[in-house]
């Protein structure tokens, strides 16, 4: 009796989700989103989601979206991104750099559909167009931030792979940080994870316990900041990709462990790009925006920053937003000393996609 | 590179807290394989006790409820993988994968409200005299009250398995079940005894990791220690004191690799990041190069399926 009951609303059920696309007059957009790690992450991978999120508030039924949480970067990802250009999505994006050549061997053998890369450089089809965002933006303010805010002068950073990408941050974020306070030494740690939150919490605690007292991860779990939390107000750090706001004040009212953040919007651009793909307009591009167009944006400061620090922040934010300042603007040298910004010059893409050098004042080589 | 910086101190107090959470999975692990049984679970049990210690410990302040309820659920979920396998005889290889995919499911699904937020966590325990010496003080004695009761479960497990009338019946049954079975012992309850033991530690370690070692619950926070731990169990080849060798010591590289770098040491830090594995895989040739010694580690009858009426 039960099981008949069971049958039918499974029946009832099955009919209505098979029957409702069979009503549309047109299919929707389907865009599909391959995750690195879990949405509920609290960083990288869930910002990504809150942009799919937006994008299906935006278009409402005009859009359908499906993702795939957790795929593994290399031969597993090819996999997954196949599978979902045969179940039917127009468009694919890929949020992890290690996607990028699973995405161009897809690309090939699906010229209908779109692919987005996020964070790679390779469109070596013309149905793959790249995207990331200027993160390195972010960083010069948080490095600024972190400049005035440690007392040790010893300021770390949590890197996930050494690519153009993490190095790209740890560089603007030294330079802000000894602008900010001549005397400052970068400690860099690396991880080789984007998300293990254990390990994450290891390197942190690793940084602590040698006195390293502000530390950003460019990883993307919450563990660093619970570790910084332990040192009770003596050590500092940032929230990274995702606001992480738990951490932004203490139960008993004190300010919390997470002092700022650099939040990843990906919203506009989702919006933007499935926009075009639907009305007609759409073509390859290789996109790089940043705080000027909403997509890096510095969280809200806590009260553990003095007030001077916050309004320089904020001098700094308004002037990287309207596009007066470039992070990357000379005299900069190279690690080795040799000139690499005359005074005045700024970084040209290229050179930072491809950043494989650090800068002067940073000690310590990078892993191949 | 100022290797001055490290702090033996705090390197050693802070590899003891890292190493906890496998020694615990590893240890539960290395008993229910000592029963005959392979359960490759752990992962899946691991995570099922994160999130259930962690909602516990969120819903009634008591951080030691979490650790205990964690160590039922782990048990409890460790009993569907006994019933399915020495009850119903499914295969303990997929079962054991099966743990483990239900685990992340389920855990993900149990934490998704309780992202973000953070749990009261094991205070450090306050050892009076010891805790006051210099050095080791601070080194040993100035732990919370999980680490220590991994310490004496090794002690336990060792002891239990070399000195008592039901431990020698444990390995008894890991041995050869049949043997077992004619002398009159009751091979299936001892391996579900043995499958529940295992849940509760990964239970355990998995409730370290969220309540101590990360305090906060993020989905998939586990990240492959459940493999670790099961690696770890072929490390020690099957022997307690080796588990604790080889938990600190693969807990010990990763914390190391990471001072050191934050040190200022940049080459080889990926060649000791990997050592650990490579010393697995090289202890495993040596195992199975040796055809006697191989006979004296694994437990023999290791994943096979026991049917009574044979």
């Amino acid at each position: 009796m039960i099981r008949r009951t069971l049958l039918a609303t499974a029946a009832a059920g099955l009919t209505l989700a098979l029957g409702a696309p069979a009503m549309a007059q047109d299919d929707p957009t389907k865009a599909c989103f391959v995750y690195v790690g879990p949405i509920g992450d609290g960083g990288w991978t869930y910002q990504h989601h809150q942009g799919a999120l937006a994008l299906q508030e935006e278009y409402g039924d005009a859009v359908e979206i499906a993702y795939q949480e957790s795929v593994p970067e290399g031969a597993d990802s090819e996999r997954v991104i196949t599978q979902m250009a045969l179940s039917g999505c127009d468009i694919i994006f890929t949020t992890s750099f290690g996607y990028m050549d699973p995405t161009n061997n897809v690309a090939a053998k699906f010229p209908d559909v779109k692919f987005e890369h996020s964070t790679g450089y390779k469109r070596e089809h013309p149905n793959v167009s790249t995207y990331n965002a200027r993160f390195y933006e972010g960083r010069a303010v948080v490095g600024h931030i972190a400049g005035k805010m440690t007392e040790t002068n010893k300021i770390g950073y949590i890197g996930s792979f050494p690519i153009p990408e993490v190095i790209m941050g740890i560089n603007s974020y030294y330079h802000h940080a000894k602008l900010a306070n001549p005397e400052v030494e970068l400690v860099v740690t690396w991880a080789y994870t984007w998300f293990d939150p254990a390990k994450e919490a290891d390197a942190a605690r690793a940084m602590l316990d040698q006195g390293v007292d502000v530390i950003t991860a460019h990883t993307d779990s919450t563990a660093p900041l619970a570790e910084i939390g332990k040192e009770d107000g003596s050590a500092w750090g940032f929230g990274q990709a995702s606001d992480m706001a738990a951490f932004m004040t203490n139960e008993d009212g004190t300010p919390g462990p997470r002092i700022a953040s650099i939040i990843d919007d990906w919203s506009p651009y989702y919006i933007k790009r499935v926009g075009q793909l639907m009305d007609g307009t759409y073509e390859q591009i290789d996109s790089w925006a940043g705080m000027p167009e909403g997509e890096v944006v510095i969280g809200e400061m806590n009260d553990a920053i003095p007030d001077d620090v916050k309004a320089e922040a904020e001098a700094l934010i308004a002037s990287i937003e309207t596009g007066e300042y470039h992070p990357f603007t000379g005299p900069i040298n190279k690690q080795d000393g040799s000139a690499w910004l005359a005074e005045g010059e700024t970084a040209k893409d290229g050179t930072l996609l491809g950043m494989d050098f650090y800068i002067e004042g940073i000690t310590g080589d990078i892993p191949n | 590179m100022d290797l001055s910086n490290i702090n033996p101190i705090l390197l050693i107090a802070s590899i003891m807290i890292s190493a906890t959470p496998i020694l615990l999975a590893a240890l539960g692990e290395m008993v229910v394989e000592k029963s005959g049984v392979l359960n490759l679970g752990v992962e899946g049990m691991m995570i099922s006790g994160a999130v259930i210690g962690f909602i516990v410990a969120i819903n009634t302040g008591a951080p030691l409820l979490g650790f205990a309820t964690a160590a039922v659920a782990g048990a409890v979920l460790s009993l569907s993988f006994g019933i399915l396998t020495q009850v119903l005889l499914s295969n303990q290889v997929a079962t054991g994968l099966g743990l483990t995919l239900l685990g992340l499911g389920l855990s993900s699904l149990l934490g998704k409200p309780y992202e973000g937020m953070k749990a009261e966590t094991l205070p450090k325990l306050d050892i009076p005299v010891l805790g006051d010496l210099p050095v080791v003080g601070r080194m040993l004695f100035s732990h919370d009250i999980m680490v220590y009761l991994s310490l004496a479960l090794v002690v336990a497990v060792w002891a239990f398995l070399k000195y008592t009338r039901a431990g020698l019946i444990l390995r008894a049954v890991g041995e050869s079940h049949d043997s077992a079975h004619a002398l009159g012992y009751k091979v299936v309850r001892v391996r579900l005894l043995a499958i529940m033991f295992g849940g509760a530690c990964a239970g355990l370690g998995g409730a370290y990791l969220s309540l101590v070692r990360v305090p906060q619950w993020t989905e998939g926070m586990t990240a492959g220690a459940g493999w670790i731990a099961l690696a770890i169990v072929v490390f020690a080849s099957w022997r307690a004191g080796r588990v604790l060798i080889g938990a600190y010591l693969f807990g010990g590289i990763t914390v190391l690799q990471l001072n050191l770098q934050a040190a200022g040491l940049t080459w080889g830090v990926q060649y000791l990041s990997m050592s650990p594995y490579l010393i697995t895989i090289l202890v495993l040739v040596f195992i199975s190069s040796n055809r006697s010694r191989s006979n004296h580690d694994a437990p023999a009858t290791l994943g096979r399926t026991f049917h009574a009426t044979r």
